[in-house]
């Protein structure tokens, strides 16, 4: 089939856009997840929205199933490809199309990255507003299938916030915006975070948020993690919505230390990065405040950013901690769970008494302001079994999540890594349900197949569907 | 027969009245539920029966929108009131959908909490406020209603119960489908609970006052480009007034610092308390939705008060470009509507006669979401024909 249908791809995309070259399709075999790998049947490599569309017609014809890409970091195997499908790839549409600064939004196509869009405007005094780790290299398309968040989203909220029209190509091949500003149902919400499974954005409409006049960064250290919870407490509790509440545990800042020297306090327990923003007088306000809470709850060292390079300084140990474990250890597997702020302590107790019961490390990093926890599952994949023990612990971990109130998933979707979680989270009745979306826009399930839903609902006929005005309106006029 | 039906679901069921009526259609049984599973039984029979379903909440914004083709039974919301769970630390509250904004507000109040959405219309419930996904001046700073809501719990057309979302903040599990009820005007389901991420109140409010005219797109960029942040930024005016009213809010440790320092010469007036018509929709015999992209609210204000008839009446957002025009009759609306369309915006019809302009203006995806109804609800039997493209 897949044959047939290159042939065929070959007609509506230029030649060197198709590509069947067995090691270079093996350069998309996975995304940030790399132990979930397949080759792609064939990758095309599009420049336009017509193009996409073209090459899904192609695969609706041919009953192909099809896959959107965009930079390839996401870690739960959304992007993973089908060796029975196409893997279609936004790498060359990434051009930040226009930027209205008096509309506050900036229009961009969807292999641009999330990076890109605050340069393209910071000079001005505005930037986009979700930070997810990645920003440098993830692409906005990649941010909008799966919601994406970042370090700020407690203040400022989720791509979801900031996202305000969609172009997409529909699982059928018809090009259709999905936009804030028309009337009906809110399917741009729908949409974004439904990791390619609803057709592909080909156009981005994000909104520009305004540079804050003042920003404070500080780091506080604390001899224990309890610490650092009671501080993040306290903080929401007194009113205060920093812009950002970081924490990392001992194992995450020797991790950080090794790989970056970020040099954070020697022989803390725990250290908290909260950074404060907005108009001057109310970060000062707030900043004092922080810091007695902080020094109330033991902090034992208190830093504060006098310059860019000092508050960088501060973020580096943070912003490299996923990568720095590879310093402290061969492998190792993110994890993505939320609990409530309050069930903090709880959960990070019962991650200890994992680590105990399987004797398989785990260094915890997380949101603390939001209660999204990254705890990172160490383990030697040279020592028979321990790949397996860090997997049950990763899956406990998410049970633990589930048990309080929490989700399996905080900003890295459920891709095919964590679609068996979901019935543990969710009914069948409430699955089934989400799937009727998926059926109104892929009823033929070919955009990203097997993803999100650990097994697929059956869409049935296509309902007769009412075109045109409702009889009754005419007679109303 | 269906009234047997109902009766045996246990739920409180009375004959409908003149009082009862949805955009002047009479239905003919009133339930009044008390759980969710209670919602469920009840659509489960109308489900059997045929029955076409209209749910209620405070009934505020019952005449909105056009008449549904049919309504048997009115599922009033009003006992399904109560806060379920409220996580004073997590800033996050659980709540049946009749509770009113008001008695919610109340609720958080003395944990210096509260829902950071402003309710233009007085007794609106959490559902109906997530049905027409209505807004107030503090959009600007907190969002729109699906921007706030975590969770959802909603009984399909068949009586099947489903939830998405959960009480955390943060949580990419799976669809969201409580964005997609919201502004969604009854016609997929029955919203049964909502969960609410919440924002601590602040300690001071602050409200300045200015009087400009109508050439203010330059100053609307100016005030929502500033970097006092300010949570509103609101503009009220009527025919026979040659100038708007523009007010701000301020919110915050040092509201009432940033409220004197906002750029508008001569010195306007400063207040704890807002203006009369904050946070009120203008009156009119229709209402109009106008929403401009914030770059276009300049030439949007000098047009429609450059052509005044008596009885207009425009208040809404510089800031975010979401209006609402009170229009004494429907004879510009054609022409309004092509306006606002040029500008990259669009006209809602929200309440009373539309002229024959239609309601809703141009929808890209309306062939999208025929489908999703078509899913959702394959015998139309929930609120049909109230809502975009006769959905
Ligand atoms: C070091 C590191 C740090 C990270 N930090 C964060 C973080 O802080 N916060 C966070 O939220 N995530 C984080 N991530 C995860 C990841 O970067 C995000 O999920 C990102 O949005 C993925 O973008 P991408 O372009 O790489 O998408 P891909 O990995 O290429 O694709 C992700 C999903 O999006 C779909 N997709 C891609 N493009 C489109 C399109 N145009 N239309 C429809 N569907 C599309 C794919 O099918 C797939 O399901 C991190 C990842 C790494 C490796």
């Amino acid at each position: 089939m897949v044959d047939q249908l290159t042939g065929r791809l070959r007609e509506v995309l230029p030649d060197e856009a198709v590509i069947t070259d067995p090691v270079r399709l093996r350069t998309y075999e996975c995304d940030g997840l790399t132990y979930h790998r397949a080759t792609p049947g064939v990758v095309v490599l599009p420049e336009t929205a017509e193009q996409i569309a073209a090459v899904v017609r192609l695969c609706q014809e041919f009953q192909v199933p099809f896959v959107a890409r965009g930079s390839g970091t996401g870690l739960s195997g959304g992007a993973l490809p089908r060796s029975d499908g196409v893997l279609i790839v936004t790498s060359r549409m990434r051009r930040v199309l226009s930027v209205d600064l008096d509309a506050r939004l900036a229009v961009v196509e969807p292999g641009v990255t999330n990076l890109a869009i605050t340069e393209a405007v910071r000079d001005a005094g505005y930037y986009y507003a979700p930070d997810p780790s990645s920003q440098q290299i993830c692409s906005i398309g990649g941010n909008v299938a799966e919601n994406s968040g970042g370090a700020h989203c407690l203040k400022y909220g989720f791509t979801v916030n900031h996202v305000l029209a969609v172009e997409l190509v529909t699982p059928d091949g018809d090009i259709v915006d999905l936009s804030a500003m028309d009337a009906g149902y809110d399917l741009l919400g729908a949409f974004i975070g439904s990791e390619g499974t609803l057709g592909i954005a080909t156009k981005i409409t994000v909104r520009l948020s305004r540079t804050p006049e003042a920003v404070t960064t500080m780091l506080a250290a604390f001899t224990t993690i309890e610490g650092g919870g009671r501080a993040v407490s306290a903080i929401i509790g007194a009113g205060i919505v920093p812009a950002a509440i970081e924490m990392m545990d001992a194992l995450a800042i020797e991790a950080a230390e090794a790989a970056v020297k970020c040099e954070y306090p020697a022989g803390a327990g725990a250290v908290l990065v909260v950074e404060l923003d907005g108009p001057e007088t109310e970060v000062e306000t707030q900043f004092a405040q922080v810091e007695r809470i902080c020094r109330e709850a033991d902090a034992f060292e208190i830093r504060v950013a006098a310059s860019a390079e000092e508050r960088a300084a501060i973020w580096k140990g943070r912003k490299s901690a996923f990568a720095a474990v590879g310093r402290i250890s061969p492998a190792y597997i993110v994890q993505d769970g939320v609990v409530p702020r309050t069930a903090l302590g709880e959960v990070l107790a019962g991650i200890d008494r994992l680590q105990e019961e399987f004797g398989i490390r785990v260094a915890n990093v997380f949101h603390a302001g939001d209660g999204n926890l990254h705890p990172l599952v160490l383990f030697d994949d040279g020592v028979a079994g321990e790949g397996e023990r860090a997997e049950i612990v990763s899956g406990r971990i998410l049970d633990l999540c589930i048990e309080h109130g929490g989700s399996i998933t905080g900003e890295h979707g459920v891709g095919v890594d964590k679609s068996r979680y979901m019935p543990r989270m969710f009914t069948d009745e409430d699955l089934d349900t989400m799937q009727l979306v998926r059926c109104a826009f892929d009823p033929g399930n070919l955009s990203n197949p097997g993803k999100v839903f650990p097994t697929p609902r059956l869409c049935g006929e296509v309902p007769v569907v009412r075109k045109g005005p409702h009889p009754f309106e005419a007679e109303l006029l | 027969m269906p009234q047997d039906a109902l009766a045996k679901t246990g739920v409180t069921i009375r004959p409908a009245d003149a009082g009862d009526a949805v955009a002047g259609v009479q239905p003919t049984w009133v339930a009044l539920p008390e759980s969710t599973e209670e919602v469920a039984a009840l659509l489960r029979v109308a489900a059997e029966h045929d029955l076409a379903v209209t749910p209620v909440g405070g009934g505020t914004k019952l005449d909105w929108g056009p008449p549904p083709e049919r309504c048997d039974l009115l599922v009033d919301l009003c006992c399904l009131n109560e806060v379920l769970e409220y996580a004073a630390g997590d800033l996050v509250v659980r709540v049946q959908a009749g509770i009113t904004l008001e008695a919610l507000n109340r609720h958080l109040a003395p944990q210096n909490q509260e829902l950071a959405l402003d309710i233009p219309v007085p007794g609106t419930t959490v559902g109906g406020l997530l049905a027409t996904a209505l807004c107030g001046p503090r959009r600007f700073r907190y969002g729109a209603p699906r921007d706030l809501i975590i969770g959802i719990t909603v009984v399909l057309a068949d009586g099947t119960i489903a939830r998405s979302g959960g009480k955390v903040v943060k949580n990419v599990a799976g669809y969201d489908l409580g964005k997609l009820f919201t502004g969604s005007y009854g016609t997929l389901g029955v919203i049964t609970e909502a969960t609410f991420r919440l924002h601590p109140l602040p300690p001071h409010r602050r409200w300045v006052t200015t009087k400009t005219g109508p050439d203010l797109g330059a100053l609307a960029v100016q005030l929502a480009r500033s970097q006092t942040e300010p949570s509103a930024i609101e503009l009220d005016w009527s025919s026979g007034s040659p100038d708007c009213t523009l007010a701000l809010l301020f919110e915050g440790a040092s509201a009432a610092s940033r409220a004197a320092a906002i750029p508008i010469t001569p010195q306007p007036e400063t207040s704890d308390d807002p203006p009369t018509w904050w946070n009120r929709l203008p009156d009119g015999p229709t209402l109009l939705e106008l929403r401009v992209p914030p770059g276009s609210v300049g030439t949007l204000v000098r047009e429609v008060t450059s052509a005044p008839m008596t009885g207009h009446a425009l208040r809404g957002s510089v800031a975010s470009g979401v209006f609402h025009l009170a229009v004494p009759d429907t004879r510009r609306l054609p022409a309004l509507r092509d306006r606002v369309e040029a500008l990259g915006g669009r006209l809602i019809v929200l309440s009373g006669p539309d002229g024959g302009a239609g309601r809703w203006g141009t929808i890209s995806a309306l062939d999208l979401m025929r489908r999703v109804k078509a899913r959702f609800d394959p015998d139309r039997r929930m609120s049909p024909g109230r809502f975009v493209g006769g959905i």
